[in-house]
């Protein structure tokens, strides 16, 4: 039984398989149609081709645009060709195997005129309406609306009605509109391409609808008056979206870079001027933990950043522990003392980073997961900015549990608020200190792994960030982990806000310029705590 | 009233300092010009640029002490008042070399011509003329401190948040002075100067006369330091830095007692970024780094702040230090100079001359065991 199935499957085949072929040979006659007939003949004979309606015509008539289609003098054959020296490297135009290396001298080219080369682009646009690629379709609609072939329109229509996808379905509705409004339909089918043009929202139709507006018809210009009006205020919306975007990860990047901070100096009240070497060296653990996977396990790459984050966070923290012992506990109480020696110690790191790694930039590879773009609505999100405010986000809150809800977090709040009643309680303060401080530091070191995806890892990237982490805790609040949040947000804001206007340097000049006046008014900051605390 | 001014302000210590200065001025720049080369005794060029850019420095640490070793405003920005100093004299500089420049134009700057400007920005006018650009060498720095101290102290912005801040301003003007938009010559600064008060810049004897410009300087504003600090007005200052709250309540204003003594030191700080620049013979906006800015601190801090002479000691020591060290072993400057950073504010809180007055204090008088000390602990 199966036997006669198979024996009948097969027989049902052949004239499927027999017309397929034929359409293939069909379509190679036409195409070596193209190596005779005059210039004249030529858009009758792409004409024929077009209406074999395959895609592997596609592209023959692309090389004919592009004027690398070619034919052997000696037999008519046509080829597409890629030049190499005096040779051509010759390749099948349908199958598009490659085929043989062969003189340049032995070809003649197939010749088109520009009047040609608009009619090949809009065939090229609408036999690809239907390509499997979304991205081809879109392009595919793209090139018809640049032709603004009324021919076009029967198929754009029945595409429209095909296509799903809706981004795919906006780019034809505006070619189909560009279309339409270069006819002489009537009024108000133009009116209605307008209005769908419009809910389309794209920009590159807007010197279509300019040249509508100062047309003769009232309803038509009045309309597109009022498209060209919508479409730019939902850029301009889109373009404040855009920047408040472009704010929030500056503000992000900030955030991290102060998060630390906000516990060395906000709630420690120690001023750590080596913070930002902390930072780097977080950035130079991910460097050399990428260099071991890379060299040892190539494939764990990807993984190479969650590797890296406890690393970091050990180094830093470790780093920070051993200043706090060695260093700061012997300068508490002395502000400007501390701060003398942190910047001795800052000067150490620095070197010590140099001597070891050389003063040239590291390249810290991005994990394929942190490449690419999104696109949502007009905004483009990059993904490795969009991970570092998630992740910004992630360690503020990390950070507000621990300091908020666990035990270490409620000594050290003892300790910081009232030290020799926490000491009497059986709280060992010393010991509170030197975690805190190494805390603040390894979060600063997980900030570095962060930053080295975006910044130069160098030797000088903490020198870079310190003053501005020191602005961000100052302008929010020392001791406030909100006031650290909102800070870093809208310095970073308001930075992006300003550059179009002011160019990147005198936007920082004009933040930190107002940072002083800030400070000035409100000297401790914008969310200042409150109570008998403060005056001490 | 001057001269009882003048008569305080020379107790026995000072006499030796300033004598000791005096004697340098004419001394060090006869040992230059006079000596033939081979003479044991001789002074090399290099070497009178080299101690005429320490004793700027000295200057400038003087002035940094001034502020924090006697009132207890630690500036992190008086590198800025340094640089804005430096820029008034390089922009008379400028304006000497006339039309000797690489395009010749005679009223242009070479970096102005490159920038296709037409005429001279407003503010670089009068530079051409030498009392100008020295009223300027004090005002300007003098201004912006009166501006900055009198928001900053006004709304009581101490201790750590007042370093911070001047930090940023000197960070901002770091920022501000590498735009090319500014005039100031952008990321290259001034340079390529030809003459001063008509003497060639490159000549031995303006050299030497530099030098003895500075040793003067220094003289005179150690005399200026010694008489505010032996004032009444200095017990006040002192008053002020140990227990700013209590002075207050006395009736002082505090708020005036700063910001006079912070434009005083931001004055002598650019009057040694201007005796600074026809030295060395570029300024750029490098001066503004806020790490120099720190340098100056540590000069201070080693050699002693809260005294006069700690802070001349310090910066020459600890430029002679970094001259010999970058020379020998350039690789381990930072690590030397971090290490003192650290050590200083944990082994010689008072600094060398501090350590040495205290030893000696000690020495003279045995056998007391009170724990008292003579010399109160700043506060912040």
């Amino acid at each position: 039984m199966s036997y006669i199935y198979r024996l009948l499957a097969a027989l049902l085949l052949v004239p499927l398989l027999l017309t397929s072929a034929g359409a293939q040979t069909e379509l190679r006659d036409l195409v070596n149609a193209l190596s005779g007939g005059k210039l004249s003949a030529r858009a009758a004979q792409i004409e024929a081709i077009a209406a074999t309606g395959n895609v592997h015509a596609v592209p023959v008539l692309r090389a004919l645009q592009d004027g690398t289609l070619y034919f052997r003098k000696s037999d008519k054959q046509i080829f597409l060709t890629k030049k190499s020296g005096k040779d051509f490297v010759l390749s099948d135009p349908l199958t598009l195997e490659t085929i043989a290396t062969e003189p340049r001298k032995a070809f003649t080219k197939v010749r088109v005129n520009n009047a040609l080369r608009r009619q090949i682009a809009s065939i090229i646009g609408t036999m690809t309406l239907h390509s499997d690629d979304p991205q081809a379709r879109i392009a595919a609609a793209n090139s018809i609306r640049k032709t603004g072939e009324a021919a076009n329109l029967p198929t754009l229509n029945d595409a429209i009605k095909a296509e799903k996808d809706g981004a795919v379905l906006a780019a034809m509705e505006l070619a189909r509109a560009a279309i339409i409004l270069k006819t002489d339909a009537t009024v108000d089918e133009k009116v209605d391409a307008i209005e769908r043009i419009r809910t389309a929202g794209g920009t590159s139709a807007i010197p279509l609808l300019r040249t509508l507006a100062k047309g003769s018809d009232a309803t038509l210009s009045k309309a597109a008056d009022a498209a060209i009006a919508e479409i730019e205020q939902a850029k301009a919306l889109w373009n404040i979206g855009q920047t408040v975007w472009y704010g929030v990860s500056l503000g992000s990047v900030l955030l991290l870079a102060a998060i630390g901070l906000a516990v060395t100096f906000g709630v420690m009240g120690v001023i750590n001027m080596a913070h930002g070497e902390m930072v780097m060296l977080g950035a130079y653990t991910t460097f050399v933990v990428q260099e071991l996977i890379r060299n040892n396990y190539p494939g764990l790459f990807d993984y190479s950043l969650a590797l890296a984050l406890p690393m970091a966070f050990l180094v830093s923290g470790a780093c920070g522990f051993a200043m706090e012992r060695g260093i700061i506990r012997f300068l508490y109480g002395r502000p400007l003392e501390t701060l003398l020696a942190t910047w001795g110690v800052s000067l150490i790191l620095q070197q010590t980073i140099r001597t070891i790694f050389g003063s040239t930039n590291k390249e810290v590879g991005n994990p394929s997961w942190m490449s690419g773009a999104y696109e949502f609505g007009g905004l483009t999100l990059t993904a490795n900015r969009m991970w570092i405010v998630v992740f910004a986000m992630v360690v503020f809150s990390a950070l507000f549990i621990v300091l908020k809800r666990t035990g270490f977090g409620l000594q050290m709040r003892a300790v910081t608020q009232n030290r020799k009643m926490a000491s009497s309680m059986g709280i060992r303060t010393p010991w509170v200190d030197a975690l805190t401080f190494a805390l603040g530091s390894g979060i600063a070191g997980i900030a570095g792994v962060a930053l080295s995806q975006i910044a130069n890892v160098s030797p000088n990237l903490g020198q870079s960030y310190i003053i501005d982490s020191f602005m961000v805790v100052v302008f929010g609040g020392v001791g406030n982990l909100w006031g650290t949040l909102v800070g870093a947000l809208s310095l970073g804001i308001a930075n992006k806000f300003l550059e179009p206007y002011a160019g990147a340097v005198l936007a920082k000049i004009l933040i930190l310029v107002f940072i002083i006046l800030f400070i000035q008014k409100r000297p401790r900051g914008l969310f200042a705590l409150k109570g008998r605390a403060v005056e001490a | 009233m001057i001269t009882s001014f003048i008569f305080k302000a020379l107790d026995r210590r000072a006499i030796w300092v300033v004598g000791a200065l005096v004697t340098l001025a004419a001394a060090v720049p006869a040992c230059n010009l006079l000596l033939p080369a081979n003479s044991p005794l001789h002074i090399s060029n290099f070497a009178i640029t080299l101690m005429g850019k320490y004793l700027t420095y000295a200057l400038l640490a003087l002035a940094l002490d001034l502020v924090w070793g006697y009132c207890g405003i630690l500036s992190l920005g008086h590198g800025a008042f340094f640089a804005l100093g430096g820029y008034a004299m390089g922009m008379y500089l400028m304006r000497q070399i006339g039309s000797r420049g690489v395009y010749g134009d005679p009223v242009l700057p070479d970096f102005m011509v490159f920038l296709n400007w037409q005429e001279l920005p407003w503010f670089w006018l009068g530079f051409d003329q030498f009392w100008f650009a020295a009223i300027m060498i004090v005002l300007v720095p003098g201004t912006l401190a009166f501006v900055f101290g009198w928001f900053a102290f006004r709304s009581r912005v101490t201790g750590v948040y007042l370093s911070i801040i001047t930090q940023a301003m000197t960070y901002a003007l770091l920022l501000a002075f590498f735009r090319n938009e500014m005039g100031f010559g952008g990321n290259n600064g001034l340079t390529d100067f030809k003459d001063i008060l008509g003497h060639a810049i490159q000549s031995d004897t303006t050299r030497a006369a530099l030098f003895a410009a500075s040793a003067l300087s220094l003289a005179v504003a150690f005399l200026i330091c010694s008489g505010i600090v032996r004032s009444k007005f200095g017990k006040v200052l002192i008053a002020v830095r140990d227990a700013e709250t209590r002075s207050r309540f006395f009736g002082f204003r505090v708020e005036n007692v700063k910001l006079f003594v912070f434009v005083v030191s931001a004055m002598m700080a650019g009057v040694a970024g201007a005796l600074y620049v026809p030295q060395v013979g570029i300024i750029n906006p490098g001066e503004f780094a806020p790490a120099n800015s720190i340098e100056v601190v540590i000069w201070t801090a080693v050699g002693g702040r809260g005294t006069l002479i700690g802070p001349i000691t310090g910066a020459v020591l600890v430029n002679a230090g970094k001259s010999v060290f970058t020379a020998a072993f350039p690789e381990y400057w930072l690590f030397a100079l971090g290490a003192l950073f650290v050590a200083v504010t944990l082994f010689l809180p008072k600094g060398i001359v501090g350590a040495i007055m205290a030893a000696k204090t000690r020495l003279s008088r045995p056998p007391r065991t009170s724990t008292t000390n003579a010399a109160p602990e700043a506060a912040e």
